[in-house]
């Protein structure tokens, strides 16, 4: 029970909204003082498990050719490139990538995505874009709202569209613990299986993106 | 053979960067912090392999105490001006997209060949890294490609990285330290004490409330682990498989295949999953550290109760 404690400082200090990664750090030394092995070895177990996890940041590896475009216009273009489509709103060049973005995933091409190589340069700016044109003076909160949502779409549109290749982590990992246990499962099936919720995802977030363009258009004509 | 070890010294070389540039730049007041912040890291990457556990374990608490007490803050940076963006825009085009999807596409083709590339009888690549260094590659071609076409100054590429690393700041090692508190809970035995307690919770025999409490359970597992795969053994050892598929006699394919995706749902409402929600408030400079997942929790909801509908209807006999 008492190694459940590294839980509830996540839960408070994220509720709290204090900095997460004292927060983090705080639950992991909580866990391992609780779970008996003395301030030395839970330090040495976070500071092996830290150095073991470093490939969690390779992604950061894109930052210099992301920069490298931004500074030579990369955003501006997109947004251009969007301004000048006839019809596209932000509802629907979110709904756009929402469906790529799926479909790629189902495809077994979880790369082509994500926030830093394709969010910040590109959708962001198409799907802020978008709204410039249709919505006079635009204000920041609403612009943040844009942007929130285009980092949204990224990841509703990878989480439900992976499960259905069946080559992907998670699917190994369900065919591995139920082996384990004895049950057999084949991996054609369970991505078969995650069609009925990967439409679910599309219908009830695409339903949502067009909204907001209604809602967007309510704002603009008010104003 | 190329290893993990590479991609280490790249990023080394990256975070280096960023703390000489931010330590030479007296326009940032916080450049100190900023310099330590990024320095500790690079250490980590270059060094870290080599280095006992508990200097590894000292680099963390100096990175959190530096980022807790002073905070890394956004530098001004060399970049362009706006009306130079617009007019090298304008000057390139759509050529401009360019090295940008060439990142994704490079790291697919690396991904499919460089696996099976031999030398002197020895793979190229390690078998079981080719994916990050297929990533790496690709970062490094598409760099390539970029110079050439734009010609900027050297330094521009390090100089931007900073820029960019100075914006997200603290964020960007928070999924690393994130998967070493995994570690942890699983030294400590956390999983089991949950699932224990979970198991014990449940009234068997009713249909409706084991499937909720196996979704519902899921979703908010991976709430508090940050990881729909941390959940997933748990929750499926601890109510899947004895409750629902052994209990009720239901099918351990869709049982098992939606309630990962439960779980998924889960990852779109904590800031546990920082890579996917915390991270991109930095990326797009949102003010709420909570923006992106007040986007997400509508769907979230919504699809945690479609998918608890489908298990309920489809998984058991009729």
């Amino acid at each position: 029970m008492l190694v459940l404690s590294g839980l509830l400082v996540v839960v408070l200090g994220f509720a709290f909204r204090l900095n997460p990664l004292l927060v983090v750090t705080c639950a992991g030394i909580v866990t391992g003082l609780a779970g008996g092995l003395g301030i030395f070895r839970t330090l040495t177990t976070l500071g092996h498990a830290f150095t073991e996890s470093r490939y969690v940041a390779i992604v950061w590896l894109v930052l210099p050719v992301i920069g490298l475009l931004e500074r030579a216009g990369l955003k501006e273009r997109a947004r251009d490139v969007v301004m000048r489509m006839q019809g596209a709103t932000t509802g629907r060049v979110l709904l756009a990538y929402l469906a790529l973005r799926q479909i790629t995933a189902a495809l077994g091409l979880v790369s082509l995505g994500g926030h830093p190589q394709m969010v910040r340069p590109l959708i962001a700016p198409m799907a802020e874009g978008a709204a410039e044109r249709d919505v006079a003076d635009l204000d920041e909160p609403t612009r943040q709202h844009i942007r929130a949502h285009a980092a949204a779409v990224d990841n509703i549109g990878v989480f439900f569209g992976e499960d259905i290749f069946i080559a992907i982590g998670s699917i190994l990992l369900i065919k591995g613990v139920l082996e384990q246990a004895g049950v057999r499962v084949l991996p054609t099936e369970l991505a078969l299986w995650a069609v009925p919720t990967a439409i679910a995802a599309f219908v009830v977030h695409g339903t949502r993106l067009l909204l907001l363009d209604r809602r967007m258009k309510s704002r603009g004509s008010d104003a | 053979m190329i290893t993990l070890e590479f991609l280490y010294r790249l990023m080394g070389i990256l975070t280096g960067a960023a703390a000489i540039i931010n330590l030479r730049d007296a326009s940032n007041p916080k450049r100190l912090t900023n310099a330590t912040f990024w320095g500790l890291w690079s250490v980590s990457f270059l060094a870290g392999t080599y280095l006992p556990d508990i200097a590894n374990g000292g680099i963390i608490l100096a990175m959190v105490v530096v980022a807790t007490l002073r905070g890394v803050k956004a530098s001004s940076g060399d970049s362009t001006t706006p009306a130079e963006r617009v007019a090298s825009a304008k000057r390139w085009g759509n050529r401009l997209f360019l090295p940008a999807l060439a990142v994704p596409v490079i790291t697919l083709l690396a991904n499919a060949t460089i696996g099976h590339i031999v030398i002197g009888g020895r793979a190229l690549v390690e078998p079981k890294q080719v994916t990050l260094v297929a990533l790496g590659f690709a970062t490094l071609l598409s760099l390539a490609i970029g110079m050439l076409m734009l010609k900027p100054p050297l330094r521009a590429p390090l100089v931007e990285a900073r820029r960019l690393l100075d914006a997200v700041g603290w964020a960007a090692m928070l999924p690393q330290l994130l998967a070493a508190l995994g570690a942890v809970f699983a030294a400590a035995g956390v999983g089991k004490v949950v699932s224990t307690l979970a198991a014990g919770w449940i009234p068997a025999g009713a249909p409706l409330l084991s499937v909720l409490a196996f979704t519902v359970g899921m979703a908010l597992l991976t709430m508090l682990m940050g990881n729909a795969f941390a959940a997933f053994p748990v929750m499926m050892l601890g109510i899947g498989l004895p409750l629902l598929v052994t209990g009720l006699h239901g099918d351990a394919t869709i049982i098992a295949a939606i309630g990962m995706l439960s779980g998924f749902c889960g990852t779109l409402m904590t800031p546990m999953a920082a890579n996917f929600n915390l991270v991109p408030v930095a990326l797009l400079e949102l003010d709420d550290r909570y923006a992106v997942i007040r986007a997400q929790v509508p769907t979230a909801l919504l699809l945690l109760a479609v998918n608890t509908a489908l298990i309920y209807f489809l998984a058991f006999p009729h």
